[in-house]
């Protein structure tokens, strides 16, 4: 199976891991992983600024980055949700607005594609510790992508799992929210980290770079312990027992 | 301008909110007892994906046809023998209220609680011709008794106040001398209330529904305290928005199902009151004269624009009860009466961008709301519909240029290759280990209570196109 990786800003400029991560788990199934070069930014933070002209010619360049793959799959709820707006975006654009819904259509956030196109939820994974997951909204509710991340959790071997109390809470990023609104977002992501040190988890894990740059980058300015770690750099551990 | 709450900027409101230990400890364990409530009262009917629908369809069938079914329901309430006023703005609404108020020789006036009337400053204008404006709802009536302290929440006005605050209240102001239990608090605020009920000349209501079919009007409440301020006095008016109306009583029996259920978890409120008009001569109590004033204040320049969807809310809150900004600014945060996700959308719509173009960027498009709605509202597009308004309507700022300079860095690839390619060396300056503790333009907000992970130097792209060359020549 062929497989386009849309690695997200974020995770080409801050989390290349993650990436990487992504390519050793598909790879591992037996999928082959192309990368086109002319993807850059899925144009979410224009958009959700209100800066929609902007976020248009963002997305045309991603249509066409990524027309001729089948399958394409992200790292990111929130920047693969992004592709559902596309449409929208080209409203008088008839041609291109039938392009974002085939884009749309061929994409996939990395746990879904996993778990309900590929039909997997072993990858084989062990890691000794304890974990909580932090559920990103837009995943959960924009893409509609509830389970399959716990149903992969569950089957790494040696994972403590623990359910994040108030899992449903945003973190308080919101993209450019975090920077416009510090003084609201601070409270938010201090009452995920209440809830996530309630766990005594040692690692959270998320999908969404996002949220886990939201919540690291506080967490680390708070000096807290728990390592951060994005799910599919969890999926590649393969500890001994 | 009346859905105002206070005069300082969103800035010192918010700061103001978070600081409020009291408030925030009030409004977290309201939100949890509500939202465990909503979701039982959802679970127990069943299918509850199917009732939204169901609503959404209900709602966005009457805003679709709204003309022809406020003319059906005005005809309706005159059949039945009272007086229908169409109201184009609020200063147009409160100057009938006065009018009949006066006419009547009103002095005393017993209300139930309706946000419409706290919309268009409804007490104010009564007050100013000398009447005494009596609140009934519990919530209401504390805050009136406390100096007037505005409404936190469209369900439940006295969310921010805790129950010893609230004996406080009364203490001072009503030289109340009991604990703070619940239930001593509202007896006495029953015997209170009973006397004035007794004494007034006029009761005016808001209104949940109104039925177009049969020109009756219907208020939900636990208190009971809207059927009381509607068979009492001798006149009764009620305000309402133009577009709290639904077709037939079977529309009705859904929608309430669907706001007891939402607002506050029951199946039922305890009472639901419906009054086609005056008393007939065969009935025994109810007012002698009915006056529905339906408002419109902004309502119809809604109507066929992006956001009609807005008047399809049904005022339940249940948005407000999941949003994580509410919970930590509280409602007077958002400067309107009307606050939290739904507040955020109408008030910019009611009272303009000027004033209340923040509250669209208060958010973090979380989309609990939208989750939340009965009505399928899709609350967190509508906010950032008033964002794209906004910025559209701005002229060239800073941002702006940052978010062209974002356009071309994302649309010419190799602009972005460059660019991001420079990110870790620009950013050395302010890097500590692996992550950036300071730095310019949006980061320097970032990282005044986070870090930022430095950018790598070697990022995914080179990553790649490094191990495919190394496969090439293997
Ligand atoms: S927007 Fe929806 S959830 Fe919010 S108050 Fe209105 S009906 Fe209720």
């Amino acid at each position: 199976m062929n497989v386009s990786l849309f690695v997200t800003c974020l995770g080409d400029i801050f989390y290349p891991n993650v990436g990487k991560s992504v390519v050793e788990v598909l790879e591992s199934l037996g999928c082959e992983v192309d990368f086109p070069f002319s993807q850059t930014c899925c144009g979410q933070p224009a958009f959700n600024s209100g800066y929609r002209e902007e976020a248009k010619e963002a997305a045309r360049n991603m249509i066409r980055a990524f027309e001729n793959s089948s399958y394409v799959v992200g790292p990111s709820g929130s920047c693969v949700a992004m592709f559902s707006e596309y449409e929208e975006l080209f409203h008088n654009e008839p041609e291109m607005q039938h392009k974002a819904r085939s884009l749309k259509e061929r994409s996939y956030e990395f746990t879904q594609f996993l778990v309900d196109v590929l039909g997997v939820n072993n990858v084989g994974a062990s890691l000794n510790a304890t974990a909580t997951y932090h559920k990103s909204c837009h995943m959960t509710r924009l893409l509609g992508v509830k389970d399959a991340p716990e149903a992969l959790l569950s089957e790494v071997e040696g994972l403590n799992y623990r359910k994040l109390p108030n899992c449903e809470n945003c973190c308080g990023f919101g993209g450019t929210f975090s920077v416009k609104m510090v003084a609201i977002s601070k409270e938010m992501v201090d009452e995920k980290i209440k809830d996530i040190e309630s766990t005594d988890a040692d690692i959270l894990i998320g999908a969404d770079s996002g949220c886990l740059m939201n919540i690291s980058g506080r967490m680390n300015r708070l000096q807290k312990p728990v390592k951060v770690m994005h799910i599919a750099e969890v999926l590649t551990q393969r500890e001994e027992k | 301008m009346p859905m105002r709450i206070g005069t300082t900027t969103f800035n010192d409101r918010i700061e103001k909110g978070i600081n409020d230990e009291f408030m925030r400890d009030s409004v977290r364990s309201a939100q949890e007892r509500l939202l465990g409530k909503r979701l039982d009262a959802a679970e127990e009917l069943g299918s509850w994906e199917d009732w939204r629908n169901l609503g959404e369809e209900i709602r966005s069938h009457t805003l679709e046809y709204l003309d022809y079914y406020l003319y059906e329901l005005s005809e309706k309430v005159k059949e039945n023998g009272g007086h229908v006023y169409f109201a184009k703005t609020a200063e147009e609404a409160n100057h009938y209220i006065q009018k009949v108020v006066k006419r009547k020789n009103g002095k005393k006036i017993i209300k139930s609680k309706s946000m419409v009337t706290e919309e268009i400053s409804m007490n104010e204008a009564l007050e100013s011709i000398g009447c005494d404006v009596i609140e009934s709802d519990l919530g209401e009536y504390i805050l009136q008794v406390d100096d007037h302290d505005p409404p936190s929440h469209i369900v439940v006005p006295a969310l921010h106040k805790n129950k010893s605050q609230i004996r406080d209240v009364f203490k001072e102001k009503l030289g109340y001398l009991n604990t703070d239990k619940p239930e001593e608090l509202t007896l006495f605020a029953r015997e209170k209330l009973r006397k004035e009920f007794l004494s007034a000349d006029i009761g005016i209501t808001g209104c949940n529904f109104a039925v177009a079919e049969s020109g009756t009007i219907t208020l939900v409440t636990n208190e009971g305290n809207a059927r009381l301020a509607t068979t009492l006095p001798k006149t009764q008016i009620t305000v309402m928005g133009m577009e709290r109306i639904v077709p037939t009583w079977e529309e009705l029996d859904v929608m309430i199902s669907l706001l007891s259920r939402s607002a506050v978890g029951q199946k039922l409120t305890t009472y639901v009151t419906a009054l086609s008009g005056p008393k007939s001569p065969l009935e025994g109590d109810g007012p002698e004269e009915f006056h529905l004033v339906i408002v419109d204040n902004g309502r119809s320049n809604i109507i066929g624009t992006e956001f009609q969807e807005a008047l399809h809310c049904i005022r339940c809150a249940a948005c407000i009860n999941v949003c994580p900004v509410y919970r930590h600014v509280g409602g007077h945060g958002y400067g309107s009466i009307y606050p939290g996700p739904i507040g955020a959308v109408i008030s910019p719509l009611l009272g303009g961008y000027e004033e209340y173009g923040e509250l669209p960027f208060a958010s973090t498009l979380c989309a609990a709301c939208t989750d939340a709605c009965p009505v399928k509202i899709p609350l967190h597009e509508l906010l950032n519909k008033h964002r794209k308004n906004i910025i559209e309507g701005r002229g060239l700022s800073a941002e702006k240029i940052a978010m062209r300079g974002f356009q071309y860095g994302t649309t010419l690839p190799i602009l972005y290759q460059v660019g991001t390619k420079l990110a870790p060396f620009l950013s050395l300056p302010f890097q500590t280990n692996s992550f950036l503790t300071k730095g310019p333009g949006p980061l320097k907000a970032w990282t005044t209570i986070r870090d930022m992970p430095a950018p790598n130097n070697e990022r995914f792209r080179d990553w790649f196109k490094k191990r495919q060359k190394e496969e090439s020549f293997e």
